[in-house]
C-alpha cells in the first residue's frame, strides 16, 4: 500500500518546475499576456525538451507513454508558474483521442508530431462537457462539419484540431482547412488562449476506429483532473506569496503576518486546499487503474478544487491589501488562472450534477 | 501510487475477517461514556487475546506484543467499521495514558497500571483544562504543595468526561509556582477516591452531562505517583495530547455519516418527493462527499507518509480542523434535509434516528472547540506549517 508518489514522478515535478522558474517569470507572463501571443513559444521549446508534448504519447509513437498522474504532477507546476503554453488540450486530451478512437493512420501521421511539440493540437468538446452557449453545435455528414464550437483549448496557432459533434462523434480536422473560421475570445485569464471555431463544410476525418463516445469521456475526465491540478498550482503559489508578503509588510508598527486575522486566512486557505492534492491524486490514479471510479473522481475533483481556488484565490488578493489589487505585483494572473479553470469543462455546479446522475441519484 | 496491500497483509485481512464472523454476536450493542458493562469487558478482552486492540503493547503489560504495523491496524480498523463492531475500549486511559506510561513510566508504574487499564478493571479520567487555563493549558493553576513524602492539592478541572465513573485520574499540577508557566508542571496519577475530591457533572447545551467538574480540596497524593519526574508535566502532556489529537477528526466516521445521510435522502419523503430528489440537498450532499473523500484519500496519502517514516508537514496538521468541520456540516445537511422533523429531540413523537443528528450537531461544535479550538489548530497551521510569526507577547506595564 502506498499513497504518494515515487522518486521518478518527485524528479519529474521538480525538474518541470525549476525549468519554469527559469524560462516563465513574471516578466515572461506579462509579455506573453500583454502582446496576446499565441502562446510563449521559448517557454513552449524548453517543455519540449524535457518531453511534456509527448508525455501521455505512447512509446511507439515517439512519447513517453506516462500516466496520467504523471501529468497532473506537470500541469501543478504550469498553474504554479501560470505558464503561457498549451498543454491541456495538445498534450493530454488530444493524445487520448487518438489513441482511443483514431486509426492506425491517423495515429501514425499525428502522435509522433504531437509528441515531439512540432505540431499541437486545440481540442473542442465544451458543448459535450459544459453545454452549449449561444446555439452552438457542430453536425458531421458525408464528412463535412458545419456548425461552431465555442472555448476551444490550444486551438490558437494549432496544427490539428480534435472536434467533438452534437451526437458525441469525434473529428480530426487540419488547422488550415478551407471553410474553417478561428475567432479568438478574450477571457480574464490571458496566459492561455480561448477560441470559438466556425464550420462552413470543413473536411474532417472522424475518428471512428474504437469507442469515440467512451474516448470523448476520457478525454473530459482526463480535462477536469488536469484543470483542478493547475487551480492546486496556481492556488498553493498565491498561498506562498501571500504568505512571503504578510512577512514582510508592516503596519502598526509590526509585519502582517504576526497578526491572527491574518494568520488565519493563511491557515484556512492552506487546510482547504491540501486536501485536494490527495484527492487529485486519486482522481489521476483512478483514470489509469480504476477506470469505474474515474469519472466520479475527475468530476469530485474538478468541482472541488474549483470552489476552494476560488476562495484561495480571494483570500490571498487580500492578504495582499492594496497592492494584491494592482497589476504591480502581477498577483492577478494567478486570481484569473483560477477563474478560468473553474470555468472551463463543467463549472462546479455542473459537474456535481453529473457525479449525482453518476450514482444513479438523479435521473440523467 | 499502489493502492493494494499485498498477500501479505490480505491473509491478515482474511484473518481478520474470519475473527468478526466467528464472534461478531458477542460485540456489545455500543460501549457507554460511563462503565463498561460485562457484555463490552468481555468483548475487549477477546479482541485483546486476539491481538485486535492493544496490538502492539508488550506481552508483559497485557498487549498483544506485535511489531508495529500501521497498515495491520488499519485492515483492522477497515474490517470492523464494515462489520459495524465496535473496536474495543476507546477510553482516555488506553488512547492517552497507556501510550504516555509506555514511553515515560517506570517499571513499577507500567506493571501496575497498563494491564488493567487495558482489561477496562481501571478506568481513568484526564485532569487538564481548568476554568481559567483552557486554550491557554500551561497557566494552569491547581496546586500541588510539599508536605513530607507526599504533594497536597488543592484547585479545580473542568471538561474532565467519565470523571463520575472513573478509578483513576492522570491530572497536571502546579509543583514549582516560582518557576516560568511550562516548567512548574507536573504530571501525577491518583485514585479518584482519594479524600477531598468532589465531582460535579457538567450538563452541556446536549441535554447530558458528557463532562464533570472536579474540585481538590486538601487531595493527599504521594510523591512517588509523579510521571517523568517533577516540573516535567509539559513536556508529558503534550506527548499525550499527540495521541488525541491523532483520534480526533477521523476519515472514516465521516464516511460513514455520509453513508447515513444518502440513505436517509432516499428514505425520507416530502410532500412525495424523496429528499434526494430536491436538487439542492443533492447539490449539498455532492459537495460534501467531495470533501469527505479527500480526506479518506488524505488519509491514506498520511499513512504513508508514516510507514515510510516521511514527515508530511502541514498535511498532518490541518486534519483536526477539516475532520470536525465537515463532521458538523453532514449532522448540518442531515437536519436541513429533514426539514421540521429535524428538530424533534429526546423521545419525541416522529422523531427520526433517536434524534442523534441534533446531537451531533452540537457534540461536534463541543468538538471543535475541545482538544485545541479551531483557532489553536490555525495558530499551529499558520506558525509550524507556514512558519509565519508568532503573536508577540505583551510587554507587562
Amino acid at each position: 500500500m502506498e499513497f504518494g508518489l515515487s522518486e521518478d514522478q518527485k524528479l519529474l515535478q521538480e525538474s518541470v518546475g525549476r525549468t519554469l522558474e527559469r524560462v516563465s517569470p513574471l516578466d515572461r507572463v506579462r509579455k506573453a499576456a500583454e502582446t496576446r501571443e499565441d502562446y510563449a513559444a521559448d517557454v513552449w521549446a524548453a517543455l519540449r525538451d524535457l518531453g511534456v508534448p509527448g508525455m501521455m504519447v505512447p512509446e511507439d509513437f515517439g512519447g513517453m507513454g506516462m500516466k496520467l498522474l504523471d501529468a497532473v504532477l506537470v500541469a501543478e507546476m504550469l498553474g504554479r508558474h501560470v505558464a503561457p503554453v498549451p498543454f491541456v488540450g495538445t498534450a493530454v486530451m488530444a493524445p487520448i483521442a487518438l489513441t482511443g478512437a483514431g486509426s492506425a493512420a491517423q495515429q501514425e501521421a499525428w502522435l509522433p508530431k504531437l509528441a515531439s511539440g512540432e505540431a499541437i493540437a486545440g481540442v473542442a468538446v465544451s458543448e459535450r462537457a459544459a453545454g452549449a452557449r449561444d446555439g452552438a453545435g457542430v453536425t458531421a455528414a458525408a464528412g463535412k462539419l458545419n456548425g461552431s464550437a465555442l472555448f476551444a483549448l490550444d486551438a490558437a496557432g494549432a496544427d490539428i484540431l480534435i472536434v467533438a459533434d452534437k451526437a458525441g462523434g469525434l473529428h480530426l480536422v487540419k488547422g488550415d482547412a478551407k471553410g474553417l473560421t478561428k475567432v479568438a475570445l478574450t477571457s480574464i485569464d490571458l496566459t492561455r488562449g480561448l477560441t470559438e471555431l466556425q464550420f462552413d463544410n470543413v473536411e474532417a476525418e472522424a475518428l471512428a476506429s474504437g469507442d469515440a463516445a467512451a474516448t470523448l469521456g476520457r478525454m473530459i475526465d482526463a480535462g477536469r483532473v488536469m484543470l483542478a491540478a493547475d487551480t492546486l498550482g496556481a492556488g498553493w503559489a498565491m498561498i506562498d506569496k501571500a504568505v512571503a508578503y504578510a512577512a514582510e509588510r508592516k503596519q502598526f508598527g509590526r509585519v502582517i503576518g504576526s497578526f491572527q486575522a491574518v494568520k488565519h486566512m493563511c491557515a484556512e486557505m492552506a487546510s482547504e486546499l491540501e486536501p485536494c492534492r490527495s484527492l487529485i491524486w486519486y482522481a489521476g490514479h483512478a483514470f489509469d487503474e480504476v477506470p469505474a471510479e474515474a469519472s466520479l473522481m475527475a468530476a469530485h475533483a474538478k468541482s472541488l478544487t474549483a470552489e476552494v481556488g476560488r476562495f484561495v484565490a480571494r483570500t490571498a488578493t487580500e492578504v495582499h491589501g492594496g497592492m494584491g489589487f494592482t497589476d504591480l505585483v502581477g498577483l492577478h494572473y494567478w486570481f484569473k488562472r483560477i477563474g478560468l479553470d473553474r470555468q472551463l469543462l463543467g463549472s462546479p455546479e455542473r459537474v456535481r450534477g453529473e457525479a449525482a446522475k453518476m450514482q444513479g441519484w438523479a435521473a440523467d | 501510487m499502489d493502492l493494494a496491500y499485498g498477500p501479505q497483509y490480505e491473509a491478515f485481512r482474511a484473518e481478520v475477517r474470519d475473527f468478526i464472523a466467528k464472534h461478531k454476536d458477542k460485540a456489545p450493542k455500543r460501549f457507554g461514556v460511563s462503565r463498561p458493562s460485562e457484555e463490552s469487558l468481555a468483548w475487549q478482552r477477546l479482541l485483546l487475546e486476539h491481538g485486535l486492540t492493544a496490538r502492539t503493547v508488550p506481552k508483559e503489560y497485557g498487549g498483544y506484543g506485535a511489531e508495529p504495523d500501521i497498515l495491520k491496524s488499519r485492515i483492522i480498523a477497515e474490517e470492523f467499521t464494515k462489520a459495524s463492531l465496535p473496536m474495543g475500549l476507546a477510553s482516555q486511559g488506553i488512547s492517552m495514558l497507556v501510550p504516555t506510561l509506555l514511553e515515560l513510566g517506570t517499571e513499577e508504574q507500567k506493571k501496575k497500571w497498563i494491564e488493567p487499564t487495558l482489561r477496562g478493571d481501571v478506568i481513568w479520567c484526564q485532569g487538564y483544562s481548568e476554568p481559567g487555563s483552557g486554550s491557554d493549558l500551561a497557566s494552569l493553576q491547581t496546586k500541588a504543595t510539599e508536605d513530607g513524602d507526599d504533594f497536597v492539592i488543592n484547585g479545580q478541572k473542568i471538561w474532565t468526561s467519565t470523571a463520575h465513573a472513573a478509578d483513576m485520574i492522570f491530572c497536571l499540577v502546579r509543583t514549582e509556582p516560582d518557576k516560568p508557566k511550562h516548567e512548574g508542571i507536573s504530571y501525577l496519577i491518583f485514585s479518584m477516591k482519594t479524600p477531598g475530591i468532589e465531582v460535579r457533572p457538567l450538563k452541556t447545551m446536549t441535554g447530558h452531562a458528557e463532562f464533570n467538574e472536579v474540585f481538590f480540596t486538601d487531595v493527599r497524593v504521594p510523591q512517588k505517583d509523579i510521571v517523568a519526574g517533577r516540573g516535567q508535566g509539559w513536556f508529558v502532556a503534550n506527548a499525550t495530547l499527540k495521541h488525541e489529537r491523532g483520534m480526533l477528526g477521523d476519515p472514516n466516521q465521516a464516511g460513514t455519516r455520509l453513508k447515513e445521510i444518502v440513505d436517509l435522502m432516499h428514505e425520507e419523503t416530502v410532500g412525495g418527493q424523496r429528499l434526494i430528489d430536491n436538487p439542492l440537498y443533492r447539490d449539498r450532499l455532492v459537495q460534501l462527499q467531495s470533501r469527505v473523500l479527500a480526506m479518506q484519500f488524505h488519509g491514506l496519502r498520511l499513512l504513508t507518509a508514516s510507514t515510510k517514516k516521511e514527515d508530511p508537514g502541514i498535511a498532518r496538521l490541518i486534519v483536526k480542523l477539516q475532520g470536525c468541520e465537515i463532521n458538523h456540516q453532514l449532522a448540518a445537511l442531515a437536519i436541513d434535509a429533514l426539514g421540521e422533523l429535524g428538530v424533534l429531540y429526546e423521545d419525541s413523537p416522529h422523531l427520526r434516528a433517536r434524534g442523534s443528528w441534533q446531537h451531533r450537531y452540537m457534540f461536534d461544535l463541543g468538538l471543535i472547540i475541545g482538544g485545541g479550538t479551531a483557532q489553536i489548530q490555525k495558530n499551529i497551521i499558520s506558525e509550524r506549517g507556514l512558519g509565519m510569526p508568532r503573536e508577540p507577547k505583551l510587554v507587562k506595564a
